[in-house]
């Protein structure tokens, strides 16, 4: 069995997908998309990789060796479709909605007056979001008319067609978390709380990660929400709202799970490994390792 | 007869301090420098050569 995982640089987490492929008795080629040309007239050797995993940071270069690689037949962790979904917060909520999982509520607007109009339909206070981003950049609370003014103007101003979408979501006044669950193959396996006093609950933001037992509440929200994106491997962002419940913020199709693995007891990467194993028909040579202390250099 | 350990080590290009790889290090691979913070790429592993990496980009994330 041939394996490749796509990058765009080699963080702690793509070492340890290569580290839990290698110890299941798997040969695992990493490659650097900055380094690729592809030819669309002839797929070369990546015809010959039974599965791709794609663990790249830039959702440009995901995208672009996705559409490649999927229209050769070549079967991607995650898919194209998926991608697309999961990276694309309109597209996330829209899927999550069509499938009747509970997520906060949106409008969306292009241009400055219809997004005032959107703030205001939502209420106050409400968040703005670019619909393409991570690691809570460029998220904004107002909470009122004069900040809403603001941050469209500044958004309207930065100069991205990207940022002259107006995604703006209810502000959901969540116990100072919220709850990442890591889904494999359909199954929620680990989950983590990320708590802060500061209203972005992102660890990239400095929110610090305990470990959380999985409901069977959370089990079905989290499974349900996989589905509707059509996600293998991913990261399921749940809010608890003290009025509706939980409701699934977002979906991560390129998670990072360097510090939950000590946090939960669980080791995700062998998991990514196994489940990308078993549903690509490949064998795995050895039994269930021990999990390992954390993040490497 | 014990196993010999060899350490890869390369200066950060920011601060000069020297960085100490435990395992082999991998091309594209992103390390912080214990002294300066600043994020790390490696470029070269033969020989190991050090590139202060990329800021974070718009379409970057999860």
């Amino acid at each position: 069995m041939r394996i490749a995982l796509t990058h765009t640089r080699l963080r702690t987490e793509e070492r340890l997908l290569l580290d839990s492929f290698e110890e299941l008795g798997v040969s695992i080629t990493p490659i650097d998309l900055r380094t690729v040309v592809f030819d669309p007239a002839d797929p070369g050797e990546w015809t010959s990789y039974d599965v791709v995993i794609d663990r790249s940071v830039s959702l440009t270069a995901s995208l672009v060796a996705l559409r490649f690689l999927e229209t050769f037949g070549v079967r991607c962790v995650n898919s194209r479709r998926a991608v697309e979904v999961c990276s694309d917060k309109l597209a996330t909520t829209l899927a999550l909605t069509r499938a009747g999982v509970p997520t906060p509520g949106v409008r969306v607007a292009t241009d400055h007056e219809s997004g005032l109009r959107a703030v205001e339909e939502i209420g106050y206070p409400a968040v703005l979001k670019p619909t393409v981003g991570s690691w809570g950049r460029l998220v904004a609370r107002v909470n009122d008319r004069d900040a809403a003014e603001a941050v469209l103007e500044h958004r309207g101003a930065l100069g991205s067609a990207q940022q002259g979408v107006f995604y703006v979501q209810e502000h959901v006044n969540k116990p100072g978390r919220d709850v990442r669950v890591f889904v494999i193959g359909g199954e929620p396996i680990a989950a983590i709380t990320r708590s802060s006093t500061h209203w972005v609950t992102n660890t990239a933001r400095g929110a610090v990660a305990d470990g959380l037992e999985i409901t069977p509440e959370l089990r079905s929200i989290c499974a349900r929400a996989a589905a509707a994106v059509g996600a293998e491997v991913v990261a399921v962002d749940v809010l608890e709202c003290p009025e509706r419940g939980l409701l699934v913020n977002e979906l991560n199709h390129s998670m990072e799970f360097r510090n939950s693995i000590t946090t939960t007891g669980v080791n995700i990467p062998e998991h990514v490994a196994r489940h990308v194993m078993r549903t690509t028909g490949g064998t795995i040579a050895r039994r269930l390792t021990t999990i390992r202390e954390g993040a490497t250099a | 007869m014990p196993e010999q350990i060899t350490t890869v080590q390369a200066a950060c290009p920011e601060c000069d301090a020297l960085i100490a790889f435990e395992r082999p290090p991998l091309n594209g691979q992103v390390v912080r420098c214990t002294d300066c913070s600043v994020e790390l790429e490696v470029t070269s592993i033969n020989p190991i050569r050090l590139e202060v990496a990329p800021e974070v980009e718009e379409d970057w994330g999860e």
